[in-house]
């Protein structure tokens, strides 16, 4: 089976990879590239764990195969905090509403709720369930999770 | 790695992916939006020897309305682009009403409606859509292209009147008729999962508020979409009262073949088709009475 060279952007930055076209662009981003904040729950679409932005928009990074990234932009949950030590306020606010238990499905609600935050700012608690529909927690029950998407809606700033 | 060993092409243009297809016939699989090929893949339900991706075909991605109301899509126009789209909006209400319906925002960022239209799930909304609309769906191959209707399309479960060799390339949706109402309705355990059931409704009266036309069409009730042509008919003549719905209602009953799985019984299937049926031509009618 013959391998593809790919260019792909991942949290801004560009490199090439030659590649088997049967990976998955999670299993790329966790072992090609160890950003091993992706996690990986179900492989089949159902759990979200595994969700990256992909130009921008949310989608399931086990359900793409990497050499479909090519020549697009990625963003993993590694590409939110500017650097240790300084949250992105979405995290800073799961930090502070207790957002998180594991944390295993954390990454894949983050990057959910970033592009669902920009588009609308000030979200009803319906509207972030509806948002959060497509991933799973065992822990919380989603009701911290719930309170700390409202928080970081509440300080207007983030995002910028 | 999850799934079987495959050859990747991602021709950029039609005329491309359609030279491949023609060659490759049934060892190549259409790779659109992936959400139910690549769970099918990682499982090794699925294993095709070689895959086309037809992601890099910007000639498949467009909304279009002509001069006289048609509203074309192309195959490969994601779900989430659809959803926001300003003429579906207002000229398709009924697949605008449909689309949040579908999976998950993540799951729409990358499904295309031409590839939930070809994969033919009978639990899923867009064929529902296509049926109720009285749509057609063009099928191209290297040197030449037909026109399916919706009605005709769907065979048998997840199969389709596609050839192997053929590509779904647009959809074409006929403009409503004046005095039409439409509505969309479906009950899943979670938002998001596959429904248990689920029905679509258009009609059409006339000025005295009489039905002179309608569709009645059901998800998760058979092994393709299902319309009920015959209940449908009993509303000609007829007004929105509750006794005539819910004798439309009943006469569902004999078209749908729903059946019992881990979610649902049949029973119970029947039974949520029965209160849909009801509450979507409750809806339609006053849509249409002031449209």
């Amino acid at each position: 089976m013959s391998d593809h060279t790919i260019s792909i952007t991942v949290n801004g930055k560009t490199e090439e990879h030659t590649i088997e076209p049967r990976l998955l662009l999670s299993d790329f981003l966790r072992h090609q590239l160890g950003l091993t904040g992706t996690h990986v729950g179900c492989e089949h679409g159902v759990c979200g764990a595994c969700t990256v932005l992909f130009d921008g928009q949310p989608v399931r990074s086990c359900l793409m195969f990497a050499v479909q990234a090519n020549g697009h932009e990625i963003m993993t949950v590694e590409g939110l905090a500017k650097s240790m030590g300084n949250l992105h306020p979405l995290q800073q606010a799961f930090w502070e509403a207790h957002g998180l238990q594991c944390g295993f499905c954390t990454p894949g609600i983050l990057l959910t709720l970033l592009p669902f935050l920009a588009e609308n700012p000030r979200p009803t608690e319906a509207e972030v369930r509806e948002a959060l529909s497509g991933n799973l927690c065992r822990c919380t029950g989603y009701q911290h999770i719930v309170d700390a998407a409202l928080l970081a809606a509440s300080r207007m700033e983030f995002g910028n | 790695m999850k799934p079987a060993p495959f050859e990747y092409i991602a021709p950029t243009s039609l005329a491309e992916a359609l030279t491949a297809v023609r060659q490759h016939g049934s060892d190549a699989s259409l790779l659109a939006g992936g959400q139910s090929l690549v769970p099918v893949m990682n499982f090794r339900l699925a294993q095709p020897a070689m895959l086309v991706d037809l992601n890099r075909i910007p000639e498949l991605d467009y909304v279009r309305r002509e001069g006289n109301g048609f509203i074309r899509i192309g195959s490969m126009t994601r779900q989430r682009t659809l959803e926001r789209h300003p003429l579906i909006a207002q000229y398709t209400p009924l697949l605008h009403e449909a689309l949040p319906y579908i999976a998950h925002p993540q799951i729409r960022n990358r499904g295309t409606i031409g590839g939930s239209l070809a994969h033919a799930d009978p639990a899923a909304e867009l064929p529902v859509i296509l049926l109720a609309l009285n749509g057609r769906v063009q099928l191209q191959k290297s040197g030449g292209a037909r026109w399916v209707h919706g009605r005709d399309f769907y065979t048998d479960l997840f199969t389709t009147a596609r050839a192997e060799d053929e590509i779904l390339t647009e959809i074409e949706l006929p403009p409503l008729p004046p005095r039409t109402g439409v509505a969309f309705t479906e009950v899943a355990r979670r938002h998001g999962d596959y429904a248990l059931s689920g029905v679509a409704a258009v009609v059409t009266v006339d000025e005295r508020a009489v039905c002179t036309a309608a569709r009645l069409v059901y998800l998760n009730a058979g092994d393709t979409p299902i319309s009920a042509t015959q209940a449908a008919a009993l509303l000609v003549g007829e007004q929105a009262d509750e006794e005539v719905l819910t004798a439309v209602a009943h006469a569902t009953q004999q078209e749908i073949t729903p059946t019992t799985d881990i979610h649902a019984t049949a029973d119970y299937k029947r039974h949520l088709a029965k209160v849909l049926t009801v509450r979507v031509l409750q809806q339609a009618f006053t849509r249409a009475v002031n449209e």
